[in-house]
């Protein structure tokens, strides 16, 4: 029997929202068609989709070439893949031998468990990891350049990607204890060690990279005495270097200001030393905030060192470079190239600011 | 306890205390500091003084006085091959300067437009803008400026070039676009328009008065621009438009007339502008989004419209988050700019570069160069750390 219930205002159920604002329906009104300006948005974005999606796949897939040896035989409209085979090899090592390619890989790979060795602290292992990691550096130096054992290389044959990876991981490891130095000397209550530090950082931040890196390539060697001579790469590297470390202090400096002074003044009270309070109770913490500054000039230093063209080594923007004036791909591979190249530094820069804002969240220990 | 120390020890000195006192070791770590730095210094000068006589090369910034003899197609001021080294690097300079002012307009305007958007509640145009941002900031800017200055040397020869109204030539040696005359009379135009801006600020500071007393509003952003616009074209009509355009002319194989923008310089404003416009976007993005959100309600609790909400409570209190970060994008944008180099847009450093060429003053025009960004660097941060301390918050 279906009596109406008489005690509504009493029954614990409650009527379901209208339909028209929940579930997709609901979602579109709010998201999508919520009011005139709204709605005028999504219709733009449409017509912005339309024109760009479409065509873009067109020339990337549907009307593309993905065979042939040259240029010439890339007749279609769309994009020419056709150098993919046998170039990309150049594009990721350079002119690095090829059956030393593995030397190259073997390196990257082992620079996961050095790095992870210093980012994490429950590791199995965590006490023979900390010094593979110290002594990762030199093991991939040596697999590069080579020496004992192994066919020498000269860093004239890096290039490509790798080139790219070496100078910028390179330029971060080793600013990174020079900028907690700075950091340190600008804070520091010691008059010439403050205005060195300050003059450095102000100097270094205020010229382009670029004038640093003719002072590597045209200057440096006039600094040295006539005898010595330092390999051009190693002089750009120290350049990088250089830079980043001015940048790395800054970063620093902002979380060594974050510390509350007890900190500082209960490391005092506890009888440590300047260095002992440094490393055990200030630099832990103040690291630990910087890690997103770290990674964001981290970030912006592996982006720079495609610099490097312009003083005329190849990286893998040299490489498209050469190839897009190579008479056999001339006039066919301008945007492919400089796709594939965007596409590199993209997945490598994306997925490390991702994956600092993952770590970030995970090295938050405040409590609120 | 106290008492019984023996106030002689203080005084005297053991030489022990040059490294137990603080004050001793930190004034020993410090002389020994600046006695290495010298050392080093001394021993640079040294070398270079003995590298530069092995190189027979000769130092001096007298250089700047010998002609330079090549040409610069871009200027601002007058420059011929027959100037002299100071000159091509002041053009140089100038170069720069004019595109750091324009990138920075550009960008800012891309990037607060691109940052409120991508607040938006509209799913798809933040999730647009969002794609935008993130592939631009991942992208060396290095590589967007030669992808633009491909771009642009791919468009047609002279001969056919694109027309936009008859008015404008895309071709591969840049854009050509009608240029300004101006005759007797444009001199009134031009007051005309001074006059009509600062009649609008006065008119604005009357009408916040007026509020003030009376709670009555005028509608300002209606009598500002209208005013803006209106009061020179009125004048223009009346002098007879004295202001008039060349447009350019296709001839058979050239364009004459307008004035011409260089491939080198539309690649270089392009990609700088959306490269740093992305980067201004989060941070206007996290500015708008520092203000708490009580704020908000507030301003909607008083009732507030949604567009004075924005304007006079939430970007009043998200520009003092937004100026100090903003400040160091714009001296990234203008150190950028000396990437021109690699496509050959004649800027500061890719003129210098061939003034290092041919005169083979090395130390000299690197020096110029740093000293050039240094200013800039300084000169920009003074004035945006005085924009900064205007907007912000006088506390009680």
């Amino acid at each position: 029997m279906d009596t109406p219930d008489l005690n509504y205002a009493g029954s614990n159920k409650s009527r379901p929202p209208p339909a028209n604002t929940v579930g997709i329906i609901g979602w579109i009104r709010s998201n999508l068609l919520g009011g005139p300006v709204n709605t005028c948005l999504t219709l733009i974005s449409c017509y912005i989709l339309w024109l760009i999606v479409p065509p873009l796949l067109d020339w990337t897939i549907f009307n593309a070439d993905f065979t042939g040896d040259s240029g010439r035989e890339c007749t279609t409209e769309g994009a020419c893949w056709a150098w993919l085979d046998q170039r990309i090899y150049q594009f990721l090592y350079g002119f690095y031998p090829p059956d030393s390619y593995w030397r190259v890989n073997l390196a990257i790979i082992l620079l996961l468990p050095a790095l992870a060795y210093v980012l994490f602290d429950k590791l199995p292992f965590s006490r023979q990891g900390r010094w593979f990691s110290l002594t990762y550096p030199f093991l991939a130096t040596f697999l590069l350049i080579g020496g004992i054992g192994l066919e020498g290389i000269t860093t004239d044959k890096f290039g490509g990607f790798m080139l790219n990876l070496v100078a910028g991981i390179s330029g971060i490891v080793l600013s990174l204890p020079i900028g907690i130095l700075l950091a340190l000397g600008r804070r520091s209550k010691l008059p010439a060690i403050r205005i060195l530090s300050v003059s450095f950082i102000e100097f270094i931040r205020g010229v382009p990279l670029i004038t640093l890196l003719f002072v590597a390539v045209i200057i440096l060697q006039l600094f040295l005495p006539p005898n010595v001579t330092l390999d051009q790469l190693v002089r750009v590297m120290i350049m990088i270097t250089l830079f980043a470390s001015a940048y790395m202090a800054e970063v620093i400096r902002g979380g060594l200001q974050a510390i509350p002074n007890g900190q500082y003044e209960a490391g005092k009270a506890m009888g440590l030393s300047y260095w002992q309070s440094m490393r055990l109770i200030i630099l832990p913490q103040a690291l630990k905030i910087s890690i997103p500054g770290i990674v964001n000039t981290f970030i912006g230093l592996f982006k720079d060192t495609t610099l490097v063209i312009i003083i005329g080594l190849f990286d893998i923007l040299g490489q498209a470079r050469v190839l897009q004036t190579n008479p056999d791909w001339m006039g066919k591979v301008d945007y492919e190239t400089f796709l594939i190249a965007a596409i590199f530094f993209f997945i490598v820069c994306f997925s490390i600011s991702r994956y600092s804002i993952n770590l970030e969240k995970r090295l938050d220990t405040d409590h609120d | 306890m106290a008492q019984n120390r023996d106030p002689s020890i203080k005084k005297s000195f053991r030489l022990i205390q040059l490294w137990t006192d603080e004050r001793w070791r930190g004034l020993i770590f410090q002389f020994l500091l600046i006695l290495a730095l010298c050392i080093l210094v001394a021993f640079i000068i040294s070398n270079t003084i003995q590298n530069l006589k092995t190189a027979g090369m000769a130092s001096g910034y007298d250089f700047i006085f010998d002609t330079a003899s090549f040409d610069i197609n871009q200027r601002l001021i007058e420059y011929s091959s027959t100037s002299t080294y100071g000159r091509a690097i002041i053009v140089g300079g100038l170069n720069t300067i004019v595109v750091a002012i324009l990138g920075i307009f550009a960008s800012t305007i891309i990037g607060f437009i691109a940052g409120i958007l991508r607040l938006s509640r509209n799913f798809l145009i933040s999730r647009l803008v969002g794609i935008y941002v993130e592939f631009i900031r991942n992208v060396p800017v290095l590589l967007q400026i030669i992808f633009w200055w491909v771009i642009l040397l791919a468009l047609p020869k002279v001969r056919d070039s694109l027309s936009i109204g008859d008015s404008i030539f895309l071709s591969n040696r840049g854009i050509r676009l009608p240029s300004p005359i101006y005759e007797e009379g444009s001199f009134w135009v031009l007051a005309a328009f001074i006059i009509a801006i600062a009649l609008s600020l006065i008119i604005r500071r009357w009408s916040f008065k007026r509020q003030e007393v009376t709670g009555q509003t005028l509608p300002i952003w209606i009598i500002a621009p209208a005013l803006i616009i209106f009061l020179p074209v009125i004048i223009f009509f009346m002098l007879g438009q004295p202001i008039g355009f060349e447009t350019p002319v296709r001839s058979k194989f050239n364009l004459r007339g307008g004035f011409n923008v260089t491939p080198e310089f539309v690649a270089l404003w392009l990609a700088l502008s959306t490269y740093t416009a992305a980067f201004i976007s989060e941070i206007v993005r996290a500015g708008i989004s520092s203000v708490s959100a009580g704020q908000k309600e507030a301003a909607r609790a008083l009732g507030l419209k949604q567009n004075i909400t924005m304007r006079k409570i939430i970007l009043p209190q998200a520009l003092r988050v937004i100026i100090p970060p903003l400040t160091s994008q714009y001296l990234n944008l203008t150190k950028n700019s000396s990437l021109a180099v690699a496509i050959g847009y004649q800027d500061i450093v890719s003129i210098g570069d061939t003034v290092l060429n041919q005169s083979g003053r090395v130390l000299e025009v690197i020096s110029i160069f740093m000293l050039f960004y240094l200013t800039l660097s300084l000169a920009t941060s003074a004035f945006m750390n005085w924009y900064n301390k205007k907007i912000n918050l006088i506390e009680r």
